[in-house]
């Protein structure tokens, strides 16, 4: 995410350490000492009241990345009791997040507020604006009763000196279904029944306080166990970092997956397959198709907008796809989809095909620790080609165009995006399915992070810059139909 | 005057521990000191090697080194030095 380089930081060294503590082999002494040797006696306190605190938020940081929920955390327990552990475990988890507690600030509750800027004039518009009466004057300056208020903000638009704000809990504010919340300690707390896994409280907390649990030691267990670990890597890999996707792919192969796959090639099999089922849903006089290949927003329908179920496309995932031609082609092969999101790890656990997730942060962190120097490296080749259509998946629009582009002769097409969760689209969703059509278009694609997978929580560059990477790409690949055409000769 | 040569290390290894943030500079430097530097990205500096890795990203302003660069920090190196 941008604008979070503290924060990113902190995740990435951890890990890196982590890993460079596996690869030496050993888990013990060398791993408890990550969060002394981060902060050693007479560090700089860079972020917290103490060096003490630093500590052991970077403790707690090292248990979410050894894929354990710190909520569980009792404290006594060693770091490297919990690597051993990761190191002992069949499957990861089945809550993919985790809050760290000791870094959540415990944000004061969000309510509006009046700030010293308050004059006191004699108009006072905030009290007549309050249609509650939380509003009184006491020692020439306006209180609001927190009893009574509403949080509505009527008295912050009226009041002509601006000195009344509405204070935000980032991470409840960015949450599109209000899954996560402040429990009684004043810790925020994640309702796993609510969540939708879109990671937008991973990327808005400003203390990093949200956790993925990692995977990054089952997944080296089994690169060590000499298993074949096949990486199955998402459209949006392309520009996040400064090398070609070749590149990027040879260094995975470094660090011991035996093969690379592009998800892209799944997701050509999504978009004809998708076409089909939409122009079957429009024959048939259906009012509108929406896409399927958010895991997010996949969740979000099975959870909160039951009523889109019929209206959206069966057609399973790119991942999904991808998965299921690694598993035909190499059926001893373990799957590891990388990825810019936090939802891809709630998918996997349900897919057929996929046996693990690592996210683009921990595939840069991976490289870090294995001394990967990416640029050195030759140019890898993938065995089966992708459209272009298929590599801009991962940008807003690019989904629904390439429905659009394999429905070739079936024109009836009127596409439209949402672009990003948040409380506002997924009440507009809601109307949709209620009234059982979508005034904006008959196809509907969904993205749960603006910007599409680009502007996913664990991506390592801006954007801005890998969707103009992802475009050269994509330009320079072949159209969707005329690949198949080649493919079937 | 000679222009400030500004050398931003995209290793990996920089990249991945916040260069990729650093490649912004060149968009955010004010309009008064941009015919005063001269930005250039730089592939691995081999300086990761040498030192502990946790002070990437790297960044050499006139040769010398800053570690843990950010963009806040190569300004202000900057600014010291046109205003010495």
């Amino acid at each position: 995410m941008d604008n979070q380089s503290n924060t990113t930081h902190l995740k990435r060294e951890v890990l890196v350490r982590l890993v460079k503590a596996y690869l030496k082999n050993d888990l013990g002494k060398a791993v408890d000492k990550i969060p002394f040797e981060m902060r050693p006696k007479n560090a700089e306190v860079p972020f917290r009241c103490c060096i003490h605190k630093e500590r052991a938020i970077l403790r707690q940081r090292a248990i979410a990345s050894l894929g354990h929920s710190v909520e569980n955390d009792d404290e006594i327990t060693m770091l490297s009791e919990y690597a051993q552990k990761a190191a002992e475990r069949e499957k990861p988890d089945e809550d993919i997040l985790t809050v760290v507690e000791t870094a959540c600030k415990g944000c004061v509750p969000s309510r509006v507020y009046v700030t010293d800027l308050c004059q006191g004039c004699v108009a006072r518009p905030c009290v007549s604006a309050c249609s509650f009466g939380a509003i009184e004057i006491k020692n020439g300056k306006s209180v609001i009763d927190g009893e009574k208020c509403r949080n509505c903000g009527k008295c912050m638009q009226v009041c002509p000196y601006s000195a009344i704000v509405k204070l935000k809990v980032p991470c409840e504010d960015a949450c599109p279904v209000n899954a996560i919340t402040k429990n009684e300690a004043g810790h925020a707390e994640i309702d796993f029944d609510k969540c939708i896994s879109c990671g937008a409280c991973v990327g808005a907390c400003p203390f990093a306080a949200v956790h993925e649990k990692s995977q990054v030691f089952d997944i080296l267990k089994q690169i060590h166990a000499n298993k074949k670990v096949i990486a199955m890597v998402a459209p949006a890999i392309v520009g996040q970092l400064p090398v070609s996707v070749n590149k990027i792919a040879q260094g995975l192969i470094k660090i011991g997956f035996s093969e690379v796959y592009e998800v892209a090639q799944g997701a050509d099999v999504t978009a004809r397959t998708e076409a089909k089922d939409f122009q079957e849903r429009m024959e048939r006089g259906d009012e509108f198709m929406t896409t399927s290949c958010c895991a997010a927003y996949n969740e979000l329908v099975e959870k909160h907008v039951t009523g889109l179920k019929p209206f959206r496309s069966e057609t399973r995932t790119p991942m999904h796809y991808t998965a299921k031609i690694v598993k035909e082609e190499h059926p001893d092969a373990i799957t590891v989809f990388v990825g810019p999101c936090v939802a891809k790890r709630k998918e996997a656990q349900k897919d057929e095909y996929t046996d693990f997730v690592i996210n683009f942060e921990e595939m840069g962190a991976l490289f870090v620790a294995f001394d990967v120097e990416l640029a050195e490296l030759e140019d890898y080749q993938f065995a089966n080609e992708a459209s272009k259509e298929g590599r801009n998946f991962a940008i807003t629009g690019g989904v629904a165009e390439s429905v659009k582009v394999a429905s070739k002769d079936f024109t009836e097409i009127f596409p439209t995006c949402v672009d990003g969760l948040n409380p506002k689209s997924v009440r507009e969703m809601k109307t949709w399915a209620k009234n059982g059509q979508c005034p904006l278009g008959n196809l509907v694609e969904v993205m749960a992070c603006p910007g599409g997978c680009v502007g996913g929580s664990a991506c390592l560059n801006n954007k801005r810059i890998t969707t103009k990477k992802i475009h050269e790409y994509a330009d320079a690949s072949q159209n969707i139909n005329d690949l198949e055409t080649t493919n079937n000769k | 005057m000679e222009k400030i040569s500004i050398e931003i290390c995209l290793g990996t290894t920089c990249f991945v521990m916040g260069a990729s943030k650093l490649q912004e500079l060149e968009t955010l430097i004010p309009a008064k000191y941009k015919e005063l530097v001269d930005i250039k990205a730089a592939t691995c500096l081999d300086l990761c090697k040498n030192t502990a890795y946790m002070k990437a990203p790297f960044v050499k302003v006139d040769g010398e080194v800053v570690s843990e660069a950010t963009v806040e920090k190569i300004l202000k190196i900057i600014e010291s030095k046109i205003n010495g």
